[in-house]
């Protein structure tokens, strides 16, 4: 048990157990989020208040889902490798952090675009948008910090840093951007939190929310193949592979 | 014939190391006070940026005082803020480029002690001034009275949790060469609960609501980045060092 | 169905403008992701082709001074 774990955190193990495991998530996450677009966009029910437009929470919810979480899995990533110096941990953290912005920016643009329609403007400084946009600043400082270190060591350490500091600091900043909002605008029309939804309503949502975590998934393991890849590329076993292959 | 030679040696040695620390800790404040003390210029900087920036709002928007009362606790807060941000690269960056830092590090004394204590300094010539200095910037843009007390006090209290998280910052740019841009960008995601909080106590108590809430929450998050924030500062200076 | 008509599945009752780029980005996106995955791999195999035909040329001049 233990030397399978063990076997599974040294980059090699991991190169190729993850070979074998990504193709299950990348057609999970095909069949998952072309099923959710499908059900969301045509036969899901329009919204008795908002119309059409609430289509858009199929995306934007599994966006700003997987915004969060991947946060949360870089953070966990971070303490493992400072804790246990795993440096799978850190590849892993790297290969996330760009997937990660990514879909806090679409988590964003799709609120906004959401926001036309609902509040008539394209930007309202609502408590989740606006939080949504300090986690965007956060993932940037991470990305930056850890480009701006000439050693790639200290790079991993830092950005490991910041982002534990981060995912500390996310609850507080939510709750605390949340307290600001109610203090000054009481009362309105929040997108998403609304009353109980018929099935038809958040079964394909749950079903985007699982193909988005699929699509994480994947795009970790195969990234961090990549990521393997180029940092082992002096040791033998990476030569030894490239060398049977041209 | 029980000599007493035992105990009093005993409770020396029992006694040592915490005495210790605490005379470091006192050095190391001592030292770095006197340092600022030699070279004042430093700690008027980030005043005169303050007051500059207060300025720079009623020629950018307007003289209005009733428009400029309204923006005023945001406005004040704000500079506030960015006076300390720029203040905070400075913190360890002297000390690291003459070998104090690594000094620090190989010390005896637990190092996120010897860093809050740096902290504390910082605190003390850039967050209590600049608390000091901002009931007369607040007059200056007709800010109504009786939340002026609230104005230092909300300053005074959150600067520190500002110092607090700032050091981390600071700490992990300071082995960088152009560290000062992303710096603010690592910091200043992780202020917006202070400005929060104490921007609003400062506008309810011009609404004449209680400001004990907000001035509770501004001291928890003090006690909180307090308890984990030297582990992050004496960790972010190590990685600095030794990469 | 939600819709009547293919027309009426892309007005999306008015809020076209709204839908369709929200989705349009979104899967923008995902494509870039994996795109960019593809690319990526595929540069790093390039080189790593690149410095293992190196390394074996090297060892060959190597041998053949050795037996001249």
């Amino acid at each position: 048990m233990w030397a399978f774990f063990h076997k599974l955190a040294s980059p090699k193990g991991f190169y190729a157990f993850s070979a074998r495991l990504s193709p299950w998530f990348w057609a999970a996450a095909a069949v998952l989020i072309g099923a959710g677009v499908v059900w969301g966009l045509a036969f899901a029910p329009a919204d008795y208040q908002q119309g059409n437009s609430f289509r858009i929470i199929y995306v934007h919810v599994p966006a700003a889902f997987l915004a969060q979480s991947i946060f949360v899995a870089m953070a966990l990533a971070g303490l493992v490798f400072m804790v246990w110096k795993i440096k799978l941990a850190d590849m892993a953290a790297t290969a996330m952090a760009p997937l990660g912005a990514g879909m806090t920016f679409v988590a964003l643009l799709s609120g906004a675009v959401w926001g036309v329609p609902t509040w008539g403007t394209w930007w309202q400084w609502d408590a989740r948008l606006t939080s949504m946009l300090i986690l965007f600043f956060l993932y940037i400082g991470v990305i930056a910090l850890r480009g701006a270190f000439d050693g790639r060591d200290s790079g991993s350490r830092a950005a490991s840093v910041l982002t534990m500091v981060g995912v500390i600091n996310i609850p507080i900043i939510k709750y605390s951007v949340e307290w600001w909002y109610t203090l000054h605008q009481p009362a309105t029309f929040s997108i998403t939190s609304r009353p109980a939804m018929p099935v038809e309503m958040w079964l394909p949502l749950l079903i985007m929310v699982l193909g988005f975590y699929s699509f994480f998934i994947a795009v970790t393991l195969t990234r961090t193949r990549s990521v393997i890849l180029h940092r082992e590329s002096a040791k033998r076993w990476v030569r030894e592979l490239a060398g049977e292959d041209g | 014939m029980s000599r007493p030679e035992a105990s009093p040696k005993s409770y020396a040695r029992g006694r040592e190391p915490e005495a210790s620390v605490a005379l470091a800790l006192l050095a190391t404040m001592r030292r770095d006070l006197l340092a600022l003390l030699r070279r004042p210029g430093a700690a008027f900087n980030s005043l005169a940026f303050f007051a500059l920036v207060i300025t720079l709002f009623p020629i950018g928007i307007s003289p209005d005082p009733e428009l400029l009362a309204t923006i005023a606790p945001g406005l004040l807060w704000v500079a506030a803020l960015l006076a300390a941000l720029l203040s905070l690269d400075g913190m360890f960056r002297d000390d690291f480029a003459d070998g104090t830092l690594e000094q620090l590090l190989l010390a005896a004394q637990p190092l996120p002690l010897m860093a809050l204590a740096k902290v504390a300094v910082h605190w003390l010539t850039t967050g209590l001034p600049l608390a000091l200095m901002a009931p007369v910037l607040g007059v200056m843009l007709s800010l109504p009275p009786g939340s002026y007390a609230v104005l230092v006090l909300s300053l005074a209290l959150g600067s520190a949790t500002l110092s607090v998280i700032g050091a981390i910052g600071a700490a992990l740019t300071v082995g960088l060469s152009r560290g000062g841009v992303l710096l603010s960008l690592l910091v200043l995601p992780l202020y917006v609960p202070v400005l929060i909080f104490g921007a609003g106590a400062v506008q309810a108590a011009i609404a004449g609501t209680s400001v004990a809430a907000h001035l509770a929450l501004l001291g928890a998050l003090l006690a909180v980045s307090l308890v984990f924030a030297p582990w992050a500062i004496a960790a972010s200076l190590r990685i600095s060092l030794n990469g | 169905m939600a819709f009547d008509s293919f027309a009426a599945f892309l007005a999306m009752g008015g809020h076209a403008a709204y839908v369709w780029p929200a989705y349009g980005a979104t899967l923008l996106l995902l494509i870039g992701v994996v795109l960019h995955l593809r690319l990526e791999r595929r540069r790093l195999w390039r080189e790593l082709r690149r410095r293992a035909r190196r390394e074996r040329r090297q060892a060959g001049d190597a041998n053949r001074e050795v037996s001249s």
